[in-house]
């Protein structure tokens, strides 16, 4: 029975059978775990460094932090741009728990616009919840009072603070300071070239005029970095370790900002400019170009309506006429071409002319009149610089000829740019036979050359090379360039002085020469004749200057005229050139009034102004202490 | 003298309530572990821990239950059990919910089911039921009966679609007739015919989540966000680990939760991450002493029965820590097995220890009949 028979079974040989797959799958379970675990010790040994870096750069995270921007002080200490915290309202999203109810609350307390909601509800779509979104910015300390007292009913809302740049003299300093604003895509670029980028890795703005721009690299200072430990989300769970940024360095200028708000208030918002250095170091107390503007609207971002308005003005605020304005020098340059004329011996102290108001060349119809329709009469070098007579410096034009006039002008300084700490300048046009045939195509003629004489035809300066080379004048050939920044502030006010920047003397054959143009400058202020004695009349100083009355100029090359501002427009520019006190000269001092009139009756007396707020309201300059006496040359103690 | 007493008065004990005293040691060890590495890989949830304690005590209690329940009951019991499973798997098919994507659960009104369970249960004791009919080694009919049986129920699961558990429970049915004494002609026979069927399987049976499974497996750095994100992580997670671990709660992969499922599949990567080559060692080598207990218990079975069944329990206990390592360390695509009695998890670990109840009653009520 073959159903019978499968019923006898030999169970002995069964269980040896089973016995013996049992063992085979046993070893085949030993074998394929022998699997796993060579496959872990790839992992857990051989490839535990890949691994390990791995895991690292999962969860370790490097955050830079921006450092703080270096502040700027004036002279004696005050505070010129300052970090001010700004506040934003700022809501954390997974900390709420119910956002429409919460954004409605905060709508009727802070009267959200809708715009605002539009912008906080699009940033909050591409964002982490647990990231902060700014609902508003730049809130006002009522905005942030209100909030304060309210804070209770809103978790997961509160006002964070940030650090931004404020001017609090606002638009006094402008051309001077400059400003800082949001970094720009073009800044970005500039920072990758010099290989800047992971230093603002963590920086929100950068200087983008004036001060704030020239010393860029001393202001930022150092990013630091944060190792902080993340999570898959993102989200910061501890720090790791810190490396801390090292802040900007805290400049000093030679800046006096009581000079400057006089000087802001002496040009009144009139189209001109004031320039005030110490003689003996260069320094600038005061620089101020009017019309100005409040440089903090650019700090946030300004309007284009505002910026627009600041374009489009005809006074053209945006510019620094100190530095950038291009003025013909009329006048006050007489001076510097008697000094030329002595050392050329073309002249002496007693070579006369006889002034008729009216200067020809032999076989030339063209007539050349002095300022004076009748003339000075007998004149020689000194007189015609107290006069400012015409005529005399025309025919010393004529004597000396422009090459030399252009070469010796140059080495005071005209047509090459001063070098002050100031990105925003101009180095003007001293004009030559050179620079006219390559300007214009056209040969020098003689009578090109008489008008250099005094001061026009071609020949335009800016206001610091004015003063850097009265400074010349003044300092007997010691030329120093004119510099904004006196050094750095460390704790407890100390302050480490910035070497001078000298320049290769001036040096001429005579010494005495210098005296008799000083002098002659003195006459201009103190003689029977001066041309401004009368701004200077009673001063408990002696003082030396030079007027200037600039015919027909105006600073821009493409400004467009108004019909009915002709007239103004087309008005003589007034300057005055002047250093005090005479026997020991302390400050020097530039003044340009745009379409005012005559230098005598319109520079001269805001000139006498700032001297007289120099030596009445403060008989010293009072240096901060001196962290170190560190000048190379030259003396810094006023 | 004294202590030999006591463990005589121990394991009599024991044995009064049918329990293997050293197979229970080796998965107490195994709980210990996965309570330890689950503290950690939860964040350190005491709802997640709580949950867990439940679940293994309720488990627990199912293996004693199980432990009591003479082996010829369940091979009486075999056939019924595989009837009824069966028709669970076509019930889900047509009337079961969809939970992540895949029909597993069966509503019966008053409890939540999973057919798929009862069937790697009911698999390996129809198969040893049918097989240990006749005598061993078996004949080529009863071994392309005995496959049926098998390939039925895992299409149907593979079907919900359940790679992991219709690879489980093909398994099963197979080690049970591997156990058997098919000829090792056949088996080379069978494993060019699974050969060619596994492109059968990529073309007409795998879903396309499967298939991405299997190319993310073949090389994970092709997606690092997307698919390839588990693999890559916990390969991280294991090969930072090193050889003796980050310690304890530090394994920042797992507490910084850029490991992805790490209380539940992927928990073996907390483990290998946290106690390094060292730990994995010391758990392969409980896995391995529970495996061998086991084998041990199933060559001492009295019948073909309970050999062939009490095997087949062993050697898929074995399948689940294999393919569980080998998916989380990267050896084999990832399919959703869990790291057995260590994994966060209700059901599987029940139907676990469920076996371990059928393993021990069969290693401790003999018949006293002679061989």
């Amino acid at each position: 029975m073959p159903a019978k028979r499968q019923l006898i079974r030999d169970h002995s040989a069964e269980a040896n059978l089973f016995a013996r797959r049992a063992t085979i799958a046993f070893l085949i379970v030993v074998a394929m775990l022998g699997i796993v675990l060579s496959n872990l010790y790839v992992l857990q040994v051989k490839q535990y460094d890949d691994y390990q870096t791995r895991s690292n750069g999962n969860r370790i995270k490097v955050l830079p932090i921006a450092p703080n921007r270096g502040l700027i002080y004036d002279r004696n200490g005050v505070l010129l741009a300052e970090n001010r915290p700004v506040f934003s309202l700022e809501v954390i999203p997974e900390q709420i728990d119910n956002l429409d109810e919460t954004m409605e609350a905060l709508t009727t307390l802070m009267s959200i616009t809708l715009e605002e909601k539009e912008s906080f509800y699009s940033t909050l779509r591409g964002q982490r919840r647990f990231k902060p979104v700014a609902l508003r910015t730049q809130l006002t300390e009522e905005e942030v009072a209100l909030f304060s007292a309210q804070q209770h009913r809103f978790p997961g809302v509160s006002i964070e603070a940030r650090l931004s740049r404020h001017y609090p003299f606002k638009d006094a300093l402008t051309h001077v300071l400059g400003y800082v604003a949001k970094i720009n895509k073009k800044d970005l670029q500039k920072l990758v070239e010099a290989g800047q980028e992971a230093n603002y890795a963590a920086t929100h703005d950068i200087g983008k005029l004036g001060i704030e721009k020239y010393h860029e690299d001393l202001l930022h200072g150092s990013v630091g970095y944060q190792q902080v430990e993340v999570n898959n989300q993102g989200r910061i769970i501890r720090v790791l370790s810190t490396d801390p940024p090292v802040p900007g360095k805290d400049l000093v200028l030679n800046i006096d900002i009581e000079m400057q708000l006089a000087a802001q208030k002496a040009l009144d918002g009139g189209r001109g400019t004031i320039v005030i250095t110490s003689t003996d170091t260069g320094g600038v107390l005061a620089m101020y170009s009017s019309p100005s503007y409040d440089p903090n609207l650019f700090v946030h971002g300004i309007s284009r309506k505002n910026y627009s308005a600041l374009l489009n003005s005809p006074d053209r605020p945006l510019i620094n006429r100190a530095t950038q304005g291009q003025y013909p020098p009329a006048s006050t340059i007489k001076p510097h071409l008697a000094l030329l004329g002595l050392e050329q011996d073309v002249i002496n102290i007693d070579t006369t002319i006889n002034d008729t108001g009216r200067y020809r060349l032999p076989n030339v119809s063209h007539v050349w009149r002095d300022w004076k329709r009748w003339g000075h009469g007998e004149v020689n070098v000194s007189k015609a610089i107290e006069v400012s007579c015409d005529t005399f410096y025309y025919d010393l034009a004529y004597q000396l000829g422009i090459d030399k006039i252009s070469e010796a002008m140059f080495e005071f300084g005209f047509g090459e740019f001063t070098g002050i700490d100031l990105y925003e300048e101009s180095d003007a046009n001293m004009p030559s036979r050179g620079w006219k045939r390559a300007r214009f195509n056209q040969p020098w003629y003689i009578g090109d050359t008489i008008p250099v004489g005094i001061g026009q035809s071609f020949w335009t300066t800016t206001p610091i090379q004015l003063t850097h080379s009265m400074n010349t004048l003044v300092n007997r050939g010691e030329r120093y360039v004119p510099q904004l920044l006196r050094g750095f502030r460390y704790e407890q006010g100390q302050v480490e002085l910035e070497p001078l920047k000298s320049l290769r003397p001036l040096q001429i054959s005579e010494p005495k020469n210098w005296d008799i143009v000083l002098d002659a400058m003195h006459d201009v202020v103190h003689g029977e004749e001066g041309t401004a004695r009368h701004a200077f009349k009673d001063t408990p100083y002696e003082s030396g200057g030079k007027t200037g009355t600039a015919q027909l100029f105006s600073i821009g090359q493409n400004e467009k005229y108004e019909e009915d501002e002709v007239d103004e427009r087309l008005r003589d520019n007034a300057m005055y050139v002047g250093f005090a006190p005479f026997d020991d000269p302390e400050i020097s001092i530039t003044v340009v009034i745009e379409n005012a009139g005559g230098g005598s009756s319109h520079a001269a007396p805001v000139a006498r102004q700032m001297m007289d707020f120099y030596f009445r309201d403060r008989e010293f300059i009072q240096p901060v202490p001196a962290l170190a006496d560190t000048p190379s040359s030259g003396d810094v103690s006023e | 003298m004294k202590k030999n007493t006591l463990k005589a008065n121990q394991s009599s004990f024991l044995q009064r309530i049918h329990i293997d005293g050293v197979l229970f040691l080796g998965l107490l060890a195994l709980m210990a572990v996965g309570l330890i590495t689950l503290y950690s890989a939860s964040g350190q949830d005491p709802g997640q821990m709580e949950r867990q304690y439940t679940r293994l005590g309720v488990a627990i209690i199912v293996m004693v239950g199980m432990a009591q329940i003479p082996p010829m009951a369940y091979r009486r019991l075999s056939i019924y059990a595989y009837a009824v499973g069966l028709l669970m798997l076509i019930a889900v098919l047509v009337f079961g919910d969809i939970g992540k994507g895949a029909q597993r659960w069966l509503d019966l009104g008053f409890i939540r089911f999973q057919p798929s369970e009862l069937m790697k249960l009911a698999v390996p004791m129809m198969v040893a039921w049918y097989i240990s009919k006749f005598t061993l080694p078996p004949k080529m009919l009863q071994i392309g009966t005995g496959f049926a049986l098998v390939v039925v129920p895992t299409i149907l699961i593979a079907k919900q679609p359940d790679l992991g558990t219709s690879l489980l429970i093909a398994s099963s049915g197979v080690f049970a007739i591997f156990l058997a004494g098919m000829s090792w002609k056949l088996i080379g026979l069978v494993a060019v015919a699974i050969g060619a069927f596994a492109p059968i399987m990529w073309f007409f049976l795998m879903q396309e989540y499967q298939k991405q499974r299997v190319t993310t497996f073949l090389n994970p750095e092709s997606d690092p966000l997307g698919a390839g994100y588990h693999i890559i992580q916990s390969k991280i997670a294991i090969g930072s680990g090193g050889v003796d671990g980050k310690g304890w709660l530090q394994g920042t992969q797992s507490q910084l939760e850029f490991l992805p499922e790490r209380h539940t599949d992927f928990i073996f990567a907390v483990f290998s991450e946290e106690f390094g080559l060292l730990g994995v060692l010391g758990l392969l080598a409980i896995y391995l002493f529970i495996i061998l207990r086991g084998l041990i218990i199933a060559a001492r079975a009295q019948d073909a029965y309970s050999k062939l069944l009490a095997g087949s329990i062993t050697l898929t206990f074995f399948v689940y820590v294999f393919v569980n390592m080998g998916m989380v360390s990267g050896l084999l695509p990832v399919v959703g097995v869990p790291l057995p009695l260590v994994s966060y998890g209700g059901t599987s670990m029940v139907t676990l220890m469920a076996g371990f109840g059928i393993l021990m009653a069969i290693g401790t009520q003999k018949r006293f009949l002679s061989r």
